[in-house]
């Protein structure tokens, strides 16, 4: 394809998904379409056939690009962003996500972030849940030692920990997060917005220097 | 407590030369919490480990040269301390020996001992324990029977509980004497007060005698085991520094054994008052900027707080808070955010427990969601005066400063709004400058006027709001005032007074406002537009940003410009208008200040009089505030200054409030007042008031004022009322304060000086008083001032010799005393008035020959080339005198 003609694939392509995205004007798409391609490109030299963005690589972007560090995290945020389950993030989901989950309204931030926490879909945020999205913050220490009563130790604290966030979060005692409750805490407080692990772009100011304004210019 | 301490820690003996702890699990586990404490000292508190002591604190030591890290200077196996000079100081290490002098040191050394640190910090400890026990501490500090009780008290705090250290603390007797003794009256003679009987856990009993020069250990052969309790400061500051070195280790170890104990707090204040000794020895401009700062004693939080649930939820979320991931540390900065923060207690449990130092050192990292969540906290807990401190001397300003140049501008705001909390006093404002967070401040300010983007408008906004309350709290102290204007801070303010928001502009008025009392930045201030702004907000409906307005207008009137320009822009209305906010008295001062210093302009005083602010001032002069009273004494001066003003004072019943005014102790008041009094004085109606209420006699006794600026200003009352009162003569000859005069005469200060030669100028027209005064060596007195060089006291001299020569032989005697001379060379002066009272006071020497001849030969008679009138005359007069000894020479 000549680069011509790529451009204008391009901005055809950008035409039809600025229809249906929100926070995104059609030069801004046309800067993600391209910022996705080079990312495609990237992937290319270790497997041949590409349909979108695969697991790793989508990490690697997260890490880049938003500075997220949190691995269980990150699978997460690759499983929401590949809304068919395929394994492969495309260019319109790779849009979509952007718009509707990192630049999208307070409200819809929510509900991303309460999704992302609900790790079986259960509609509520479990115990069970909190338990594995905060055991990996004490995990370090239990590799070092590795002993039995330091095990049981950290299960206590993480348990401890537990009925500290329960009781600051959950308004109505039912001992799960309903979205209700998320939504009652992140108004008090709009840091726990992100309660258990950072799953939104870093700052996007950043990113909107890195990939939205500077490749306006070009 | 100490014997409680020499009990716990098991010694095997308590004999002072040989001192071994033995190996028992209560001994580890002090050993263990005591190594902890004394590594940490450097990072947790750096000002304490740079506390020098007086001897060095020696013991054997494992530890080698090679064992050293780069901080020392080493010589084979021999090393200094970095911070000493090499070749003066001993060293620190020598083989088997080490040598320490601070408790930073001590610090590093342990850290240095590697897997024999325990053994280091027991070595360490036995010969402490020799030196505790050697009472070579000389006190003055005595120990009293009341403070006994509380010792005793927390003793027997000691032995409760679970994890008891005492099995039991008893008085050997049930009796209490009257004085609090216990001790049999012929026992007290010697000074002992009662005696104790403590069993510890695991360990026999102990026999403690407590007496007024410490509590002894009985039986241990002479003076056993002498404890000094951390209560009298003093005592330990001076005390061989070893011990201080003890008591806290000593008292970490308490805190261990009974972190709820109320005792805590007594740590804490010892903590700080050790790094105060520290500072004002090492820091020379602490000693500049401090003289502002008072130390307020920490609140001690009641003693169950620390038994409350609320002490127990700090705990738990500040373990979690230090110990988890980045993503715990935030869920716990959330949870802290519920906590009470405007209880000191709760502030005070957060900073012992470690917390402020982490949430400071969250501040250092790149965690911009952590630093939103540890600011948050940070600027409720800033509010706490104690913290305010702690946050300072852990080095939290510093930090605080760095994040003014943060990229996420929330991170800005929130850090501005908490160095405006913490810069409540000198030693953090100093700490905002040098660290050039000015600059920053200032930047913030110029972020928010240049931003262009709607989107960042309001953050922008919000950040330099933060930047003006930090500005604001900056600007208390002189070198910031400076700072901020050389830095170019002030038209931006000036920029942001077109703002609408009060939020706003409270601060960016407060900042210029305490700007103004620089000259330098004055005169920046006194521009047009911020002068119109400043008007422009003395008719907000924020009394708070009313206030601020006024008193920027105050400090910014002393200039002409400024007043015109004030009434330029129609502001001296709604200042009169303020004056109808009786009840806010900090509004009224404000608002009077600036109605003084605007009546300075006499075309200001007219358009007040259209209002009659005259009258509305004289009604403030009761029941008002001394800041109030002080403004409206300074303002009625200015008014009076028009002479139709002085019949409606006196038609208002001003002046009887006024004289009233004259008991008062505060001397700004009295200057102001005597001033209002002077101008009233010359209008002979009120002059008639002012003597029936005695005004004399009142202004005469402020003479007895030890402050000068008041001596003269009642002194310069005195002369109008001398000279308007009819009976001036029988009130001053009533009253026997003539011997003030010679003392004042004496005074260094010129002003005082000429203020009592114009009175006595006054008095020597009253021949009775004269031979009084004349009595009391006035003549002298008055010669001895004749060098001055000052035009303003030279011409009150003058005019006092001169009145002074009417009686008897004075002017002989002022001839002789050698007043002739330096008045002949007062004609010289350039002030006419000089000029004029010294050919006055020449003119009455010149009526006894021998000044005559002085007079001539100095050459009094063409001296000056003649420029006035009547100059002129008095000369001729002066020569007339002169013809005489010519007359008498050529016949």
């Amino acid at each position: 394809m000549s680069s011509s003609a790529n451009k204008k694939a391009i901005q055809a392509l950008a035409e039809t998904i600025s229809k249906k995205v929100e926070h995104f004007n059609k030069k801004e798409v046309e800067c993600l379409i391209w910022r996705f391609n080079a990312l495609l490109e990237a992937q290319k030299h270790s497997d041949g056939s590409v349909s979108g963005l695969d697991r790793n690589q989508f990490k690697v972007v997260l890490h880049n690009l938003f500075e997220m560090t949190d691995d269980f995290i990150m699978d997460r945020v690759f499983r929401i962003f590949d809304k068919d389950n395929d394994g492969f993030v495309t260019v319109e989901e790779w849009i979509q996500g952007l718009s509707v989950h990192f630049w999208g309204t307070l409200d819809e931030q929510k509900r991303y972030c309460f999704h992302m926490y609900d790790l079986k879909g259960s509609g509520f945020i479990t115990r069970d849940d909190i338990f594995l999205l905060l055991k990996d913050s004490f995990h370090l220490r239990l590799e070092e030692e590795g002993r039995e009563d330091d095990y049981q130790d950290e299960q206590d604290e993480i348990n401890e920990l537990m009925e500290i966030v329960l009781k600051k979060m959950d308004h109505d005692k039912d001992g799960r997060l309903s979205f209700q409750d998320f939504e009652k805490s992140v108004k008090k407080e709009e840091l726990l917005l992100e309660a258990f692990g950072s799953c939104l772009p870093n700052f996007r100011k950043k990113f909107e220097q890195q990939v939205l304004e500077k490749q306006q210019d070009e | 407590m100490g014997v409680s301490l020499s009990k716990a820690a098991q010694w095997t003996t308590f004999s002072p030369d040989a001192s071994k702890l033995k190996s028992t699990p209560t001994n580890e586990a002090l050993l263990k919490e005591i190594l902890t404490f004394v590594e940490q000292i450097g990072s947790q508190h750096p000002q304490e480990a740079d506390f020098t002591f007086e001897a060095p604190l020696q013991w054997r030591t494992t530890v080698v040269t090679s064992d050293l890290k780069s901080d020392y200077h080493i010589r084979d196996s021999t090393a200094w301390s970095h911070e000493t000079d090499s070749r003066e100081a001993p060293p620190l290490l020598t083989p088997f020996t080490v040598r320490v002098r601070s408790l930073g040191q001590l610090s590093m050394l342990i850290q240095a001992a590697e897997d024999k640190k325990l053994e280091e910090v027991q070595a360490c400890l036995e010969v402490g324990s020799r030196l505790f026990c050697c009472p070579s501490l000389k006190s003055d500090a005595q120990y009293d029977p009341d403070f006994m009780k509380v010792e005793m008290d927390f003793l027997q705090f000691c032995s409760e509980g679970d994890d008891r250290l005492l099995k039991s603390v008893r008085y050997t007797s049930d009796f209490e004497f009257w004085n609090g003794c216990r001790a049999p009256p012929w026992r007290q003679a010697q000074g002992e007060i009662c005696y104790v009987v403590i069993e510890s856990v695991d360990t026999g009993s102990l026999n403690v005698t407590c007496c007024t020069a410490g509590v002894f250990l009985n039986g241990v052969g002479g003076p056993g085991a002498l404890f000094i309790s951390n209560s009298r400061k003093e005592f330990i500051l001076n005390s061989a520094a070893g011990v201080t070195l003890w008591l806290l280790l000593f008292h970490t170890y308490i805190m261990y054994i009974h972190s709820v104990t109320c005792r805590l707090r007594d740590c804490c204040s010892f903590r700080k008052t050790s790094s105060k000794a520290t500072l004002a020895e090492l820091s020379s401009e602490t000693s500049s900027e401090s003289e502002e700062e008072e130390e307020r004693p920490e609140h001690q939080p009641e003693s169950d707080f620390y038994l409350s649930s609320e002490f127990l939820q700090i705990k738990k979320l500040v373990k979690y808070l230090k110990k988890g991931d980045q993503k715990v540390t935030l869920l716990m900065l959330c949870c802290m955010l519920d906590l009470d923060l405007t209880q000191d207690s709760c502030n005070l449990a957060i900073r012992d427990e470690g917390g402020l130092q982490f949430l400071l050192n969250l501040l250092d990292t790149n965690e911009d969601k952590c630093k939103i969540g540890a600011l948050k906290i940070l600027i409720r807990m800033s509010r706490c005066v104690p913290i305010q401190r702690s946050m300072e001397d852990m080095l939290g300003v510093r930090s605080l400063v760095n994040n003014l140049d943060s990229e996420v501008t929330k991170v800005k705001a929130l850090a501005a709004e908490t160095i405006a909390n913490v810069a409540n006093f000198p030693r953090a404002r100093r700490t905002v400058r040098q660290s050039g967070g000015i600059e920053k401040l200032i930047k913030l300010l110029d972020c928010f006027l240049k931003s262009q983007k709607k989107s960042d408008h309001l953050e922008n906004m919000e950040a330099a709001r933060c930047g003006a309350l930090a500005l604001w709290s900056c600007s208390r102290s002189t070198k910031n005032k400076k700072a901020i204007c050389s830095a170019g801070g002030i038209p931006l303010l000036g920029c942001l007074l077109t703002s609408s928001l009060e939020s706003m502009l409270i601060p960016v008025v407060g900042t210029l406002q305490e700007c103004a009392s620089e000259e330098s930045s004055r005169i920046t201030i006194q521009s047009k537009d911020i002068i119109k702004n400043l008007v422009k907000n003395l008719r907000s409906n924020c009394t708070d940003l009313q206030i601020q307005c006024s008193m920027a207008l105050f400090k910014c009137a002393e200039d002409t410009e400024t007043r015109d320009l004030v009434r330029k822009y129609k502001g001296l209305k709604p200042l009169v208008e303020l004056l109808n906010n009786t009840n806010n008295k900090e509004l009224l001062a404000a608002a009077t200040g600036a109605i003084w210093k605007c009546s300075i302009s006499i075309e200001n005083v007219l358009i007040f009089q259209n209002d009659k602010v005259l009258e509305s001032l004289a009604g403030l002069l009761t029941a008002q505030p001394e800041e109030v009273l002080i403004n409206v004494a300074g303002a009625l001066t200015e008014f009076l200054q028009v002479p139709a003003n002085k019949a409606v004072i006196r038609k208002c019943d001003g002046i009887k409030p006024m004289i009233q005014l004259l008991l008062s102790t505060n001397q700004a008041l009295l200057v102001n007042v005597t001033k209002a009094i002077s101008a009233c004085a010359t209008d002979r109606e009120n002059m008639k008031i002012i003597d029936e209420l005695d005004g004399i006699s009142l202004l005469w006794s402020l003479l007895q004022n030890p402050n000068p600026e008041v001596q003269a200003s009642a002194a310069w009352a005195i002369c109008p009322c001398i000279g308007n009162s009819k009976d001036a003569m029988r009130t001053v000859l009533s009253f026997q304060g003539f011997g003030r005069i010679p003392d004042l005469l004496m005074s260094t200060n010129n002003e005082v000086l000429a203020s009592i030669c114009a009175v006595i100028a006054k008095l020597a027209k009253y021949k009775n008083i004269l031979a009084t005064l004349t009595d009391l060596g006035i003549v002298s007195l008055l010669t001895k001032l004749t060098n001055t060089k000052d035009d303003r006291l030279r011409h009150h001299l003058s005019d006092a010799i001169c009145h002074c020569c009417q009686f008897a032989n004075n002017t002989a005697a002022f001839g002789e005393a050698g007043a002739v001379e330096p008045l002949v060379r007062y004609m010289k002066s350039e002030d006419i008035l000089v000029r004029q009272s010294a050919t006055m006071a020449l003119f009455q020497l010149s009526w006894d020959p021998n000044n005559n001849l002085t007079m001539l030969s100095r050459g009094a008679v063409k001296v000056k080339s003649l420029t006035d009138e009547v100059e002129t005359k008095q000369v001729f007069f002066c020569s007339g005198n002169m013809t005489p000894p010519f007359s008498r020479h050529g016949n």
